[in-house]
C-alpha cells in the first residue's frame, strides 16, 4: 500500500462515524504471534514442556540400566498400557519415541494440554487482562479462536518435545537402524523416522478434544486455577471410566477411548480402523465444545 | 436531570442547515437511554440511565463506591450487555459496533491489568496487537511513544510484576494513548498516585482535551472532578442524580456572600433589609444566602447604611455544596 494510499484511507476515516482505520486482514495474525509469545513465554509453560521432555530421558535410563548387561528387556507380549514397544528400545533407540509417546499420551500430554487450555480464558479473566484484550478491541471470536490455535500449537509443541527428546536419548544410549514393525516386517530407519513423526502428529492431533473441553471450562469461570483444575479432573474421570467395564457402551464416546490407537500406524500394512474413529471423535470434541465455548463466551459478562 | 436540552442527541430542533460538516451524533460522544442492568441474583446495578456526554468536554462521573460507574462503563465499553435500554458511544450502539467503536476509545477500566512476567513495553505490544486496526509497522514506536508520554520510558523493559501500583497505573494510562483517540474513557485514574503522579495525570488529561478528545473520568474524589472537568454527573444507588456542566451544577447549589466588616451586626441588619436569607453573623464575618437582586445594589446598600466594608465577596459554591444539596447527605456514603 502507497503511502498516498494510507493518508486517503485516515482522511477518509477521520471525520466519518462508520469509518475505520484502514486495518489490512494480515493485522488480525498480530494477536496470534502476540498470544503464542505470550504462552511460551511462561514459565509455567516450560516448566510443562521440561517435564515432558524429562519423561524419555527417565524411560531412556531405566531400561539401559535395566539391560546393561546385554539381555533384553523383560519378555512381555503386549502388557497391560499400549503396545510391547518398551522391550524393543535395546534393539532400537526409535523405538523410544513410540514408548516415550504411549508413556505420556494418557496422562502427562493431556494434564499439560488441560493446563494451558484451562488457562486460556480463565486465566486472562482472573488477572483483568480480558476486559483489556476486549476493549482493545481482539473481538470476542477472534480472541476465542486465536486461544484456541494457541493451545493447539501448544499440543503439537508438547508432543514434538517428547518425541524430539526422545529420538535424541534413543540415539544416544541405544543402536539405531532398521526396524521390525508390529506385524513382523523390517522397514528401514528412514520411512522408521517417518513413522515417528507420523505417529507424532496423530498424538498431537488426539489431544484436541482436551484442548476443546478445557477451553469450554475456561469460558465458564473466572479463575484460572479452577479452570485448570476442572479440565485435568475431568480427564482423570473419565481415564478411570475407560476402565470399568460395565461402561463399555459408553467408552467409544470417551475422547481418551482410542488414544492408543496411534500403535496401528506401526503395523504393516496399516491398520486405520482406530486410527480413523479416534480422529473423528476429537474432531466432533472440537465441533461440540467449540460451539459451547464460543456460545458462552460470546454472550458472558464480562465483570472481571 | 438537570439540562437534558442544551447537549442532546435529538438533532431536529437545532438548525441542522447551518452545520453541514458534522455528522449526526458528532455532538454526543456518549448518549444512553433507560439504560439499565440487573445482574443474576436481582441486584439493579443501574436503573434506567440517561446520560450525554457531549463531544470535546472533561466528563466527570461522580459517585460513592458501590453506585454503578463501573457497570455503566462496562456497559458503554461492550463488556456487559445491558439488561434494557441502549447505549451509543460515536454515535453508534454498543455493543454491536464495539468492532468500530473501540479502536477510537482508549479505556482503563477499574485500575490496570497487566502481565506480570511481561515487561511493561511488552505488554503494550501485547495490547497493541489485540487491536486489528492497529498497524503493526508502528507498533513499536508508538508503544515507544506511549511510554514516554506517561513518564515510563525509563522502566519500560521491567518487569510488569516489579511495578509499584502507580506505575501500573500508568501503563494502564499508556494502555489507552497507543492510538489518538477520540475518547478516552479512565475510571478512577488517580488511584495509587501519588500527589505528584495525581498533578501529572490531571495535566496529561488536560492536554489530551485540548487535542481534542473527550475524555470521560469516573471518581469519587470531588475535587479531582472540579479541577479537570468542564461537566459532570453524579450517580448514586444506580440512579444519576444530575448532569450537566460543572459551573451550572455548582451555581445550582447557590454561594454565599461573604462580608468582612468591623460593623458586624448593622451589616447583618441592612443585609437581612436587602432580602438575604440565612444571614449569620461571625465575629467580623457576615455570611449569608445572596438575595435575589443585584448584588452591586447590595453593595451600596451597606455602604449608604455606613457600614465599613473590607471585604466583600460571593464564595462559589463548590461541586461538594451541589451534591450535599442534591442528596441531602454526605458524599462518603456508599450505595
Amino acid at each position: 500500500m502507497s503511502r498516498a494510499d494510507v493518508r486517503a484511507e485516515t482522511e477518509g476515516a477521520a471525520p466519518g462515524r462508520g469509518g475505520t482505520r484502514s486495518p489490512s486482514p494480515l493485522w488480525s495474525l498480530g494477536l496470534l504471534r502476540s498470544e503464542l509469545l505470550t504462552t511460551f513465554r511462561r514459565w509455567r509453560t516450560l516448566a510443562l514442556l521440561a517435564v515432558l521432555a524429562a519423561v524419555p530421558v527417565l524411560v531412556g535410563i531405566a531400561v539401559r540400566i535395566e539391560t546393561g548387561d546385554g539381555s533384553s528387556l523383560g519378555g512381555g507380549g503386549g502388557g497391560g498400557e499400549g503396545p510391547a514397544f518398551i522391550s524393543q528400545i535395546s534393539n532400537n533407540g526409535l523405538f523410544l519415541v513410540f514408548t516415550a509417546l504411549a508413556a505420556t499420551l494418557p496422562f502427562f500430554l493431556p494434564m499439560a494440554v488441560g493446563v494451558v487450555a484451562g488457562d486460556a480464558i480463565a486465566g486472562e479473566a482472573s488477572a483483568g487482562t480480558l476486559r483489556y484484550l476486549l476493549v482493545a478491541p481482539a473481538g470476542r471470536t477472534r480472541l476465542l479462536l486465536t486461544k484456541y490455535a494457541t493451545v493447539i500449537a501448544f499440543c503439537l509443541a508438547a508432543t514434538l518435545v517428547v518425541a524430539v527428546s526422545a529420538l535424541a536419548v534413543g540415539a544416544l544410549l541405544f543402536p539405531v537402524g532398521d526396524l521390525i514393525t508390529i506385524s513382523g516386517t523390517r522397514i528401514g530407519y528412514a520411512e522408521g523416522l517417518g513413522r515417528a513423526l507420523l505417529i507424532a502428529l496423530v498424538v498431537a492431533a488426539s489431544l484436541v478434544g482436551v484442548a476443546a473441553l478445557g477451553l469450554f471450562v475456561s469460558t465458564l469461570t473466572g479463575s484460572g486455577i479452577a479452570a485448570m483444575a476442572t479440565t485435568v479432573g475431568l480427564l482423570i474421570t473419565v481415564q478411570i471410566l475407560d476402565q470399568i467395564p460395565q461402561l463399555d457402551a459408553l467408552q467409544p464416546y470417551f475422547f481418551s477411548h482410542y488414544w492408543l490407537s496411534f500403535a496401528d500406524l506401526m503395523r504393516e500394512p496399516v491398520y486405520w480402523d482406530d486410527l480413523v474413529k479416534n480422529l473423528g471423535l476429537q474432531a466432533l470434541y472440537a465441533a461440540v465444545f467449540g460451539s459451547a465455548a464460543w456460545a458462552r463466551f460470546t454472550t458472558r459478562d464480562i465483570t472481571a | 436531570m438537570a439540562e437534558p436540552s442544551a447537549t442532546g442527541p435529538e438533532r431536529p430542533g437545532r438548525a441542522p442547515e447551518r452545520e453541514p460538516a458534522r455528522e449526526g451524533g458528532e455532538d454526543a460522544v456518549i448518549a444512553t437511554r433507560g439504560l439499565t442492568k440487573r445482574y443474576r441474583g436481582g441486584q439493579l446495578a443501574v436503573d434506567g440511565l440517561d446520560l450525554t456526554v457531549p463531544a470535546g468536554s472533561v466528563f466527570g462521573f461522580l459517585g460513592p463506591n458501590g453506585s454503578g460507574k463501573t457497570t455503566t462503563i462496562r456497559m458503554l465499553m461492550g463488556l456487559i450487555e445491558p439488561t434494557s435500554g441502549s447505549a451509543r458511544v460515536l454515535g453508534l450502539p454498543m455493543p454491536r459496533a464495539s468492532r468500530t467503536v473501540l479502536p477510537r476509545v482508549g479505556a482503563l477500566i477499574e485500575g490496570p491489568a497487566l502481565y506480570g512476567f511481561l515487561s511493561g513495553r511488552d505488554n503494550l505490544l501485547r495490547y497493541d496487537a489485540a487491536d486489528p486496526t492497529a498497524d503493526p509497522r508502528t507498533r513499536r514506536e508508538r508503544v515507544a511513544a506511549a511510554l514516554d508520554r506517561v513518564g515510563l520510558a525509563a522502566a519500560g523493559g521491567k518487569k510488569a510484576k516489579a511495578y509499584s501500583l502507580g506505575m501500573k497505573q500508568r501503563l494502564g494510562l499508556a494502555a489507552a494513548l497507543l492510538q489518538p483517540r477520540r475518547l478516552l474513557v479512565l475510571d478512577e485514574p488517580t488511584n495509587g498516585l501519588d500527589p505528584q503522579g495525581m498533578r501529572e495525570i490531571r495535566t496529561l488529561v488536560r492536554e489530551l482535551a485540548s487535542d481534542g478528545t473527550t475524555v470521560f473520568l469516573s471518581s469519587h474524589l470531588l475535587d479531582e472532578i472540579e479541577q479537570v472537568c468542564t461537566h459532570a454527573a453524579v450517580m448514586a444507588q444506580g440512579r444519576l442524580i444530575t448532569q450537566g456542566a460543572v459551573a451550572d451544577l455548582a451555581a445550582g447549589a447557590r454561594g454565599r456572600l461573604v462580608v468582612t466588616t468591623p460593623d458586624a451586626g448593622d451589616a447583618a441588619r441592612v443585609l437581612k433589609e436587602q432580602g438575604a436569607a440565612d444571614v449569620v453573623v461571625d465575629e467580623d464575618r457576615v455570611t449569608a444566602e445572596p438575595p435575589e437582586r443585584d448584588l452591586a445594589e447590595v453593595n451600596a446598600a451597606l455602604v449608604a447604611a455606613r457600614v465599613r466594608v473590607r471585604g466583600f465577596t460571593l464564595e462559589r459554591a463548590s461541586l461538594e455544596d451541589a451534591f450535599v444539596a442534591l442528596t441531602g447527605e454526605g458524599f462518603d456514603v456508599a450505595g
